[in-house]
């Protein structure tokens, strides 16, 4: 709990000036895309129409659905591009209406005036119409940026980094201050741009110098703090999440992956942050370069990866055979790798390069009250029994719930889809009768939850293997060093590094140290 | 229709709403694009340049003034001379010449907004922004509309002056005969969008040319009638 000021501040700078990146570029694109438009749709209105038609429905995409969306859009790519260009779409809106409706609300007479007086069309546009209408597009800049600086926190699902990463990191670990530390921040930027915004607009109203002064000022104030990514990884926070301790025994010997550069990403849960944090200690004590990716849902990581975006990531057998693959029916463990393997190296150029030794699966789990006011032992056991179901939403999607639910006969159960990070509390307090648990959840043991068998073995194993980039298994140094984490990681081993973030309330990089001494113990 | 002006007259448009007066005036600036026909100024085809050179040989004066709110009386005022190049000193002179023709002292006025001035200040400043490019014709429609009796007495005083002064030619749309009497050489009386009489006001006083011309004469002349009595009674 006391590093997580430090560790948050770490990564602070690199966070907000992804944020700060996404929504002014986005805001820039949208105004230089909605003005030209607006003030073509103002003067013709059957442009009009269609244009804001246009941006409306647009703008009725929810924020996160538009962010997931540009991805495949744009050929699977992930990061800042897609994320920018879906917040552009989303503030063209609020000035492409303010713009039409300001110019259309200049005064006619003022209009025919300027003409009379014998200004050009192109003279009347610059000294009256944009004058005049500019308080209210000045109000739909103004909205568009609350709009774009909130949204960007969304942008980290699609593996752009913005204050969204301690927000979704913070909800799936349960760092509530890292929530609310990304919230605030995020307020206060949007905030602090809006009155920046305001200033330029008095300047220019009142034609006041002492305005855009104050402007410019407050401009500087919000980007200077991400300018302290620009100072050189040797000089100490640029390195990245304090990875300070990251062996500096090695640093003269042979470091086989020194001045390379790789990208490692992870989805939004606990353990998949934790593995990301140790497999960057792992190549950062090789001598690599590291950035990470984190937060991504599972078939933007996977694509991103099968395009080069990102290097390396920890995914699970049974999630590849059901989601990617499609497969409906289970296979045999063994067996599942073999196919999985050749898939996915077939079909995407993707090399899976071992299994870490864990498994994550789905087991469904109940309360030792329920357990024993109902009888509960098996997942048949569940059938006709008046309970609701807790999953993520991912997993009521899945063919394995539908077979699993065929197979035992489970379609009275209520089902209720809710983020991960709060099922296990839901289910101890009774508030739903069973969840899908992740087998290596800490919280299993701590909580005294009830496994429930799957006799028919109709959930399929989750062992979790290392997949590296079509790019990435061309680079034998970075293959080596991958190869050390080889089954280095037991089911106990991996409950527990979860359960330092989940029930311990330790940071994700707290738990990555502890893994990575456990993983490679240092030799004298 | 046809109608031709001399240099330094006034013509009168008179006729009901939607007889097609304003329509007539703003052909002469090309604010509206005649089907057909031409319009001259001096030698100047207006069809042979761009519109906008056009209207800067022409001022314009409309019943809300028109001014642009958000620069100062100087600015509006000096907007021709601006786009026609004028030299700073010479904008400035013209600007205090003009100022004080129409009884807005400069020193008080000119860095005002139109916001801050009253109906009949603002259409001052507008008659001076119409004048400002030194043009040798003035287009006027219904300049006086909206404005209180006494202001406008005193504006329509201010024109007459100006006139003498400048010797501007000029156009009078108005729906008011008593205005165009006050200010017109000759009065060009108009119905369904065409010139039905067209003359020197005693003239169609005299011999209204049909039923229309007769109409729009009955009222200020039933006006004329009560007023002169009311003041002969009077002993005046």
């Amino acid at each position: 709990m006391n590093g997580f000021l430090a560790e948050e501040l770490a990564v602070f700078p690199a966070n907000y000036a992804g944020h700060l990146k996404l929504a002014l570029g986005a805001l820039l694109t949208g105004l230089v895309i909605s003005i030209p438009a607006g003030i073509l749709a103002a003067r013709q209105r059957h442009f009009a129409g269609p244009a804001l038609a246009t941006a409306s429905i647009v703008q009725t995409i929810p924020g996160i659905a538009l962010l997931a969306l540009m991805v495949p859009l744009m050929g699977g790519m992930i990061g800042f591009w897609p994320a920018f260009a879906a917040l552009s779409l989303y503030s063209i809106l609020p000035m492409l209406r303010n713009t039409i409706v300001g110019l259309r609300g200049v005064d006619s007479d003022v209009r025919e005036a300027a003409l009379a007086v014998g200004m050009t069309a192109r003279q009347r546009l610059k000294e009256i119409d944009l004058p005049l209408a500019a308080p209210v597009i000045v109000a739909g800049l103004r909205t568009a940026s609350a709009w774009v600086v909130g949204t960007a926190t969304l942008s980290t699902p699609v593996g752009a980094r913005s204050l969204g990463n301690y927000i979704f990191q913070g909800l799936q670990t349960r760092n509530w201050t890292a929530v609310l530390f990304g919230c605030l921040v995020s307020a206060a930027l949007a905030l602090a741009l809006d009155q920046i915004i305001a200033q330029f607009e008095k300047s220019a109203r009142d034609r006041k110098r002492s305005h855009a002064l104050a402007g410019m000022a407050g401009l500087v104030l919000i980007i200077l703090p991400a300018l302290s990514i620009f100072i050189p990884a040797g000089a100490g926070a640029g390195a990245g999440t304090g990875s300070s301790g990251a062996a500096p025994a090695e640093v003269a010997a042979s470091q086989p992956l020194q001045g390379q550069t790789f990208t490692v990403g992870s989805k939004a849960f606990t353990e998949q942050y934790i593995l990301a944090d140790l497999i960057r200690r792992k190549l950062e004590a090789e001598g690599a370069r590291v950035q990470t990716r984190e937060g991504l849902g599972t078939t933007v990581a996977f694509d991103a990866l099968a395009n080069d975006s990102i290097d390396i990531y920890v995914d699970y057998t049974g999630t590849v055979w059901a989601s990617l693959m499609k497969q409906d029916e289970p296979a045999q463990r063994s067996d599942m790798y073999a196919q999985v393997t050749a898939w996915l190296l077939d079909q995407r150029g993707v090399l899976a390069l071992g299994k870490l030794g864990f498994e994550n699966a789905y087991a469904f789990a109940t309360s030792p009250e329920t357990a024993a006011r109902y009888n509960l032992e098996t997942i048949g056991d569940v059938a006709g029994k008046p309970l609701s179901i807790a999953s993520d939403p991912e997993f009521f999607g899945r063919p394995e719930w539908t077979r699993t639910r065929d197979a035992y006969g489970l379609q009275n159960l209520s089902i209720r889809s809710m983020d991960s990070a709060f099922m296990y509390d839901a289910v101890r307090r009774g508030e739903v009768g069973l969840i899908t648990a992740y087998t290596t959840d800490g919280r299993i043991d701590a909580y005294d939850l009830v496994l429930l068998d799957d006799p028919r073995a109709v959930l399929p194993p989750y062992d979790a293997f290392l997949l590296v980039s079509p790019q990435g298994r061309e680079n034998t140094a970075l293959l080596n060093v991958l190869e050390s984490l080889e089954g280095k990681i037991s089911t106990e081993l991996m409950r527990q590094a979860n359960s330092r973030v989940d029930l311990e309330r330790g940071s994700v990089a707290e738990a990555g140290a502890w893994l990575y001494e456990q993983v490679f113990p240092q030799e004298e | 229709m046809s109608f031709d002006l001399a240099s330094g007259e006034t013509l009168a448009l008179i006729g009901h709403s939607g007889c097609g007066k304003t329509t007539t005036l703003k052909m002469l600036n090309r604010l509206i694009e005649p089907d057909e026909g031409e319009v001259r100024l001096g030698g100047l085809n207006a069809h042979d340049m761009p519109a906008h050179e056009w209207r800067r040989r022409i001022g314009f004066v409309i019943q809300s003034a028109g001014l642009f709110p958000h620069r100062t009386v100087r600015e509006n005022v000096l907007v021709t001379p601006r786009l026609l190049g004028w030299a700073d000193a010479r904008q400035e002179r013209k600007l205090r010449e003009l100022l004080s023709m129409v009884g807005l002292p400069a020193e008080t006025y000119a860095e005002r907004y139109p916001a801050a001035l009253s109906g009949g200040e603002r259409q001052r400043v507008g008659l001076a922004r119409a004048l400002a490019g030194e043009p040798d014709i003035i287009l006027m429609d219904e300049p006086f509309a909206a404005l209180d009796p006494l202001t406008r007495t005193g504006l329509i005083d201010d024109i007459a002056r100006l006139k003498s002064e400048l010797g501007f030619a000029s156009v009078l749309v108005t729906h008011d005969f008593a205005e165009a009497l006050r200010l017109g050489d000759r009065v060009a009386v108009m119905d369904g969008g065409r010139i039905i009489q067209k003359g020197a006001p005693a003239e169609l006083i005299a011999s209204p040319a049909n039923d229309t011309v007769r109409d729009l004469l009955a009222a200020p002349r039933q006006l004329a009638e009560t007023v002169g009595k009311a003041f002969g009674d009077q002993g005046g």
